[in-house]
């Protein structure tokens, strides 16, 4: 089975995030970047598949700026064995990333398309998911475990209240939440080998896909900063303070 | 809580911005360091000194090892800590790829030591020996030997020690008493005791590799008379794995001021078997060769804990409020400003941060000429190369560790009573950086080195390797306007640096007291026109770059420069009259009257 692993690239998660001066957006000049964690899990279950014989070939792919192939090459020194890199400066929105993964998917014939639930910068939680209905395959998503089968792949699902088993028929889309493993750090090794990987270049043009964006951002700004707390001397301020001032009860 | 990032910014800059990394890649052996690469391996270097290292400092600290009955256990978590470090391949980053390393150039390794250093100086120590012990092995070890050992080393299986101090004998090893006898197969029978012995024993590999200095039966007396011995715990079988167990044993470890995750171990080796490495009586110059290599390891070292110390110390100025600023409340809606506001916060702040910046700076340079002493085509290029390590060597190992020991205790002084208790875990850091003054060779040493061999040698052939460049930068800069304040500070101390050589030289030939009471003096003189030459450069560059995408980092890096040339680099002129005054104090006062 061929394993498909779209990754992206976003702020470092130990970074903190500052508005740009103009509210156009978030500040990316030198800001330190690292693959998305949750995309950094849905690496290493590919390659564990690989490893318990599950899987042949993991070919990662991203779509963004130039830059993007580091973070190709850091899921390659991981134990990926090639890369794709759509190539394009547009800001992408889930959908047109969908596109772009629709036809790669239909170029590369995997038998599993393994994402991140959702990227830690646009926090939207939808490629997967659109990526699923463009294809009309089968899906699940919050995964927290996953067994592959013969022509179908069991997982758990992480839902609201729960657990949910189900059986998928493959080729499947199985978007990962955070249990479902722990990242490998690369090992050396394979970070040198990583830089001998292909990494094939494609533009949208190329995949005949438009990716214009369709939403306007008006203004991106910080959340309002919290004001301080104050120290209540009796429970019965408390719910004195509760029901006059917050209203609450 | 206490974090550690590692400044990978800060050693891109000097890798790639500030020295010319094409120069490196343009050797046929490290074609692949590469900035992209280099900068993905800096990356996950980091991962594992932030995440793994780092968190067991303190309680390595707190724990200590534990010996018991013959064996030492690490502190908790250094198992899989040093399994995670093998795991990746770290041991090998600048190996030989013949022996299973990466072959990666020393100019990039360094930034790795940085790394661990920072992260948690105990445990590099056990790497690190390791390390010294490959590089011994490699120049004068059989074929034989290195085919069994190297691998093994090199990818962090066994590790390795280096046996020379006897309760008798530190830094004078002419003392030496071990002794080794012949046998009939080949090898030898060693018996003595040796002391304070990093990584003598330990749970962390299979096997531990012990190089051990000690006498042959006809040795001729003193330093000439010493021999290098293998000695490994385990002795490999015919698969090369651990086999019988060799009688050298622990029988105690230390109990210390600082770096207490690192074993400290009393070794006793009782007709223990050995095999000869290089040729009888020679084993001094076997071990210099890897003693050189962990000089430089310490300098390291010294940069490292500094590093971390800086970090500490920025953090805690910017959140501890106290005090108001002398030119008007910053933080009204606070109860006190930040400590960050007060002027001698700062100083003692940029002081650490000027010296961090520039050692970084340092050692780069040095192990870019390692890197060209190894694989430089040209005899003479390699020639060159090595006579730019042999004079900074010294300078790297007692500058950086002296200065980087300052460094601490200035970061201790930030947190106030806070950094003296345990807690905030500063005060460890001053301890564990106490050591690095005095092993490998004390740095009363290293300037006696640095003077009395590094100066006269091939009538001062070293130190032009070093005089010439600066010399040169200085000329060709003459004429840069926007760079004379640099330029200026440059020169004057260069001129005091120049005048003191050749004082010293003269003095030093009437009466060699002279030489040795103006050495500690002279190294740090040294240092201080080695790093303040540096910044110079790292403002030229920075004021080229300055006003683009990375802003903040050169306009620190040029304000940064401009205290090291204000207030840190006019030390010379005190070190210069001190040197000037003579040995006369020193030497007339009576013994009696100490
Ligand atoms: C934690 C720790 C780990 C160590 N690890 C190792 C190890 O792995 N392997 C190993 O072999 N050793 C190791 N050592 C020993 C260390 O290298 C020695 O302590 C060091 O070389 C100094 O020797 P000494 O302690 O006998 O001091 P001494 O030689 O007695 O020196 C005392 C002082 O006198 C000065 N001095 C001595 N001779 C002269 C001179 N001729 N001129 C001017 N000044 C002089 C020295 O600079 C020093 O300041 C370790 C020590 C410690 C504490």
């Amino acid at each position: 089975m061929k394993v498909l692993v779209p990754v992206k690239r976003v702020i470092d998660a130990n970074i903190k995030v500052r508005v740009k001066s103009d509210q156009s957006g978030v500040e990316l000049n030198n800001v330190k970047m690292a693959m998305n964690p949750f995309c950094e899990i849905a690496v290493e279950e590919a390659i564990r598949l690989k490893e318990a014989g599950a899987a042949e070939e993991i070919v990662l792919v991203t779509a963004g700026i130039r830059q993007s192939q580091e973070t190709l090459r850091s899921g390659l020194a991981m134990g990926a064995d090639r890369g794709i890199l759509i190539e394009t400066d547009e800001a992408l929105e889930p959908l047109a990333v969908a596109k772009l993964l629709k036809a790669v998917v239909e170029r590369e014939e995997p038998g599993l398309v393994l994402l991140g639930k959702q990227a830690i910068d646009g926090d939207n939680n939808q490629t997967g998911q659109m990526l699923a209905g463009l294809l009309n395959w089968s899906i699940g998503s919050f995964v927290s475990k996953l067994e592959t089968g013969d022509g179908s792949i069991s997982v758990v699902r992480e839902v609201d209240g729960g657990l949910e088993k189900v059986r998928l028929k493959s080729p499947a889309i199985v978007t990962v939440d955070l249990r479902l493993n722990e990242p490998r750090y690369a090992s050396l090794p394979n970070i040198m080998k990583a830089k001998k990987k292909p990494i094939d270049m494609f533009t949208p043009e190329d995949l005949g896909v438009g990716v214009a964006p369709r939403v306007t951002v008006l203004k991106v700004v910080e959340p309002p900063a919290r004001d301080a707390g104050v120290k209540v001397s009796s429970a019965a301020e408390l719910v004195e303070k509760l029901r006059q001032e917050a209203k609450v009860i | 809580m206490a974090t550690y990032t590692a400044p990978l910014r800060d050693l891109r800059f000097v890798y790639e911005e500030l020295f010319d990394a094409e120069e490196i890649t343009a050797l046929e052996a490290y074609r692949d360091a590469t900035p992209d690469l280099v900068s993905a391996i800096y990356e996950e270097g980091a991962k594992l000194c932030q995440n793994e290292l780092f968190p067991l400092n303190r309680s390595g600290d707190e724990e200590g090892c534990h010996f018991e009955n013959g064996n030492v256990r690490t502190p908790e978590g250094f198992r899989s800590a040093y399994a995670a470090y093998v795991d990746g391949g770290w041991g090998g980053l600048n190996c030989a790829p013949e022996f299973g390393g990466q072959g990666m150039p020393h100019s990039v390794n360094i930034a790795l030591e940085e790394m661990l250093c920072s992260a948690n100086l105990s445990f590099s120590t056990y790497p690190g020996l390791t390390r010294g012990v490959y590089r011994a092995l490699r120049v004068f070890g059989s074929e034989a030997i290195k085919q069994l050992y190297l691998p093994r080393l090199v990818s962090g299986k066994w590790s390795g020690t280096m046996c020379l101090t006897e309760p008798h004998c530190g830094t004078d090893l002419g003392l030496l008493r071990t002794r080794a006898e012949p046998t009939k197969q080949d090898n030898y029978r060693i018996t003595g005791t040796k002391i304070f012995i990093t990584a003598g024993e330990h749970d962390l590999t299979e096997n531990i590799v012990h190089l051990v200095l000690a006498r042959l039966p006809d040795s001729p007396k003193g330093i000439k008379g010493i021999s290098l011995f293998l000695v490994p715990k385990f002795m490999p079988n015919e698969q090369g794995e651990p086999g019988v167990r060799n009688s050298v044993t622990c029988a105690s470890i230390e109990h210390k001021m600082g770096i207490k995750a690192s074993a400290t171990c009393v070794m006793n080796l009782q007709e223990a078997t050995g095999w000869l490495v290089g040729q009888p009586h020679r084993g001094m110059q076997a071990m210099f060769t890897m003693m050189n290599d962990a000089r430089l390891g310490v300098g390291m070292q010294g940069l490292g804990i500094a590093e971390i110390a800086y970090q500490a110390a920025g953090a805690y100025a910017k959140e501890r409020l106290q005090g108001r600023s002398i030119t008007g409340t910053k933080q009204p809606d606070k109860p006190a400003d930040p400590l960050i506001v007060h002027p001698d916060i700062r100083r003692i702040l940029l002081t650490m941060r000027s010296f961090t910046e520039g050692a970084r700076a340092l050692t780069c340079w040095v192990a870019r000429n390692l890197d060209f002493r190894d694989k430089a085509e040209t005899e003479e290029a390699r020639q060159a190369a090595d006579d730019f390590v042999q004079v900074m060597t010294p300078i790297v190992k007692a500058f950086l560790t002296d200065y980087g020991f300052e460094v601490t205790n200035m970061g201790l002084q930030v947190h106030g009573g806070h950094g003296y208790i345990r807690e905030t875990g500063v005060e460890q850091y001053v301890r564990d950086a106490r050591i690095t003054q005095i092993y490998e060779g004390a740095n009363g040493i290293q300037a006696l080195d640095l003077v009395g061999r590094k100066m006269p040698a091939h009538t001062g052939r070293y130190l032009r390797s070093f005089f010439h460049p600066v010399q040169r930068w200085i000329e060709e800069q003459s004429t840069n306007t926007e760079l004379q304040p640099f330029v200026l500070s440059i020169s004057k101390a260069f001129g005091r640096l120049q005048l003191a050589t050749g004082h010293i030289a003269q003095a030093g030939l009437r009466n060699p007291d002279e030489g040795g009471a103006a050495a500690s003096e002279y190294l740090r003189l040294f240092g201080l026109v080695a790093l303040g030459y540096l910044w110079a450069r790292m403002a030229q560059i920075s004021i080229e770059k300055q006003g683009g995408d990375d802003n903040a980092f050169y306009a620190a890096k040029i304000v940064t420069a401009r205290f090291f040339m204000e207030r840190v680099l006019p030390q010379t002129g005190s070190l210069f009259a001190a040197i000037m005054s003579g040995s006369s104090t020193m030497m007339e006062f009576p013994d009696e009257t100490f």
